[in-house]
């Protein structure tokens, strides 16, 4: 008897066979639980669900307050925000920023000015790999008409790499040329581009960090997805000038965002957006049964 | 006499057993040879489908394919089953690759994935052990039509929705696919304006692509064990619910194991990936197929948000095609494993741990009363 059960149990033991567990069925999911990081004060989202016909329908946030989750999406787009005014005031052809991490975050409302964030985050240079850790206090003006966000940020480091070198080189190379420049779909639909249209990128990328600086609120969060073209047109003031048209991202809507923009660049005076178009977006297609 | 067998055979058992929460068996080799040159580049709709053809030729024994529906421009939407045949019905992994057109880098992992397991199995132990007892469910384009429009040229390579041609008071074309599934449709996060990148459709499951997924789930859903959606960019490993008030029942448990797949990412190449819900890390979404997955009780259904983080967004470079997809095949590997033997170990051994400690004990009682 004792015998026989140790056998039966050796069996169960050592079948390792197909078992007709079944995975557990999801009950309804439990509306309302707590299960959002509780990194926040109160200021719940409040649901807001009814929509009429074209409109964005997006839950009605009461903003998060307080000590931020700094993987969380609001710590995270006030980062890019921060990401974008380095770049306007540092980049350059051989400069661009990007986020890498946001290490604490705050938000609080001030009465009449509007929401301001704290933030510690690190960011990197994509073209040195250079690494900087950044404190930086940004402020999202409240009212109707919503001006670009303000941005006071103080990098270690980082911004003191040594580009002076290739920056003169390629400023140099451009500014008295016969042969004026120009390019397109950088990169290209696989990514790739030629090792000269790179600064070009850049510039481009830091070029945007204007537009995207200006236009980010809490509600969105913005990259550059491409350089549809730029062309070189003739210096003026010892300045590189261009026209460029590109492509921005934005992620909340995931809308791509046509600008055109004159951009001039010096070693001495960085880069400068002089104008910026937005570009109507393209509903150009015919549909498949026109007649007329 | 007796309590010597017992306590040999306890030992056994503690030798055996193989609860999960053991480490991945050895997955991705770093000595291993260069991919073949295939795997490094992106391909168009003509190529994956000969490729398509090419895996079940070489691999007729577990490889085999099957059309699930129809995109609206009428073609074929695709997916290859594969695992060791069995007598008995078996367990499921889904995995579906380009719902959204633009992220190039979604279809590529696919076909890489299917690649890395059709490589591995014969002689990696836990992938034959899988192979043995799930069926892999991979459709490495989900969009044909999308991605196929995104391929025309330069202009149309940001195209993200499906083709489906706008109402009649609207000339845009397409239906975000990613929002127009049975899950809290039209909620949040989405719009009703057919221009937009993210409009939800007319109404749920409107598109004939989200039917296709979504008649296939229903069918197979007591057998799915993961539900694992790729799309790019941001480095990130999204758990249900996209609805913020909304959360999953085994929420502890998809952190978890989303968190172990992050990990493993992170071993291979350095790269962080942020795991969340989506109204978290990301925004609010509603309509997702993540999210009708888990709905109908998939108990563990994630989407990976493949490279980069905006530098080249959806225009990565070909030369990170094999990085991202090493990592995120580390990452797949993690949940898929996790899923495995939370199926095949979990009840039965601890059953049976608890029988043998019980007759230990008795069996040392005896002895010891015995001998009073």
């Amino acid at each position: 008897m004792f015998w026989r059960l140790v056998f039966v149990l050796l069996i169960l033991t050592v079948d390792h066979g197909n078992s007709t567990l079944m995975p557990k069925i999801g009950t309804e999911p439990s509306v309302g639980s707590g299960q959002l990081q509780n990194s926040f004060l109160p200021g719940l989202d409040n649901l807001t669900t009814t929509a009429k016909e074209g409109e964005v329908v997006e839950v009605e946030n009461v903003m998060m307050t307080g000590v931020l989750h700094p993987s969380h999406y609001p710590a995270r787009r006030a980062a890019t925000v921060v990401q974008h005014y380095l770049n306007t005031r540092y980049g350059s052809p051989y400069r661009w920023v990007f986020l890498s991490t946001v290490h604490k975050g705050s938000a609080e409302d001030v009465t009449d000015i509007g929401r301001k964030y704290h933030l510690e985050l690190t960011v990197q240079d994509t073209i040195s790999n250079v690494s900087g850790r950044c404190s930086a206090e940004l402020v999202f003006p409240e009212g109707a008409e919503q001006g670009a966000p303000q941005v006071n940020a103080s990098c270690d480091e980082l911004l003191q790499s040594n580009t002076t070198a290739q920056e003169e080189v390629f400023y140099q190379q451009h500014i008295a040329s016969n042969n004026p420049v120009s390019g397109d779909n950088i990169p290209d639909s696989h990514g790739h581009m030629e090792p000269t249209m790179k600064p070009f990128w850049h510039l481009g990328g830091v070029a945007s960090s204007f537009i995207m600086l200006r236009e980010s609120n809490e509600s969105t969060m913005y990259n550059m997805a491409q350089v549809a073209n730029f062309t070189q047109l003739e210096t003026e003031n010892n300045q590189l000038r261009f026209q460029y048209h590109v492509l921005l991202h934005e992620m909340v809507s995931q809308e791509i965002i046509h600008w055109k923009l004159l951009v001039t660049w010096s070693p001495a005076e960085g880069v400068k957006v002089l104008q910026t178009e937005l570009q109507p977006k393209c509903h150009c297609e015919v549909p498949p049964n026109t007649t007329k | 006499m007796y309590c010597l067998g017992s306590v040999g055979l306890i030992l056994l058992v503690l030798t055996v057993q193989n609860g999960y929460g053991v480490p991945d068996s050895a997955v991705w080799n770093k000595e291993e040879t260069s991919e073949r040159n295939y795997y490094t580049r992106y391909h168009n709709m003509t190529e994956i489908s000969e490729w398509m053809e090419q895996m079940k030729r070489e691999n007729p024994d577990v490889v085999s394919s099957l059309v699930y529906g129809q995109t609206y421009e009428k073609r074929n939407i695709t997916l290859m089953k594969i695992g060791l045949n069995s007598t008995v019905r078996k367990k499921a992994i889904w995995m579906d690759c380009g719902i959204h057109a633009r992220e190039w880098i979604a279809p590529a992992f696919c076909q890489y994935f299917v690649e890395k397991i059709l490589q591995t199995y014969k002689h990696d132990t836990k992938m034959n052990e899988m192979m043995k007892n799930l069926d892999f469910y991979v459709t490495p384009v989900l969009n044909v039509d999308g991605y196929i429009f995104s391929w025309l040229n330069e202009s149309t390579r940001l195209w993200r929705k499906n083709r489906s041609p706008g109402t009649e008071k609207c000339t845009c074309f397409g239906t975000d696919l990613n929002r127009n599934f049975y899950a809290n449709w039209g909620m949040v996060g989405v719009s009703t304006d057919c221009c937009a990148q993210t409009y939800c459709g007319t109404k749920a499951i409107s598109e004939p692509e989200a039917q296709a997924v979504t008649d296939m789930l229903v069918k197979m859903s007591g057998d799915i064990l993961a539900f694992l959606t790729i799309h790019s960019y941001s480095q990130l490993i999204l758990v249900p619910y996209g609805h913020p008030n909304i959360s999953a029942p085994n929420y502890d448990e998809l952190m978890e194991v989303g968190l172990g797949a992050a990990k493993a990412i992170k071993d291979v190449h350095g790269m962080d990936y942020t795991v969340g819900t989506s109204p978290d890390v990301l925004y609010p979404n509603s309509g997702s197929s993540r999210d009708f997955a888990r709905l109908i009780g998939i108990p563990l259904s994630f989407t990976f948000e493949l490279r980069d983080k905006g530098e080249h967004g959806f225009l990565l470079p070909e030369d990170q095609i094999q990085p991202t997809c090493e990592e995120a095949y580390a990452g797949a590997h993690h949940i898929i494993s996790y899923a495995h033997d939370k199926a095949f170990y979990s009840s039965a051994a601890t059953i049976t741990a608890k029988l043998w400690a019980t007759l230990l004990a008795a069996c040392i009682t005896t002895a010891t009363l015995g001998r009073m």
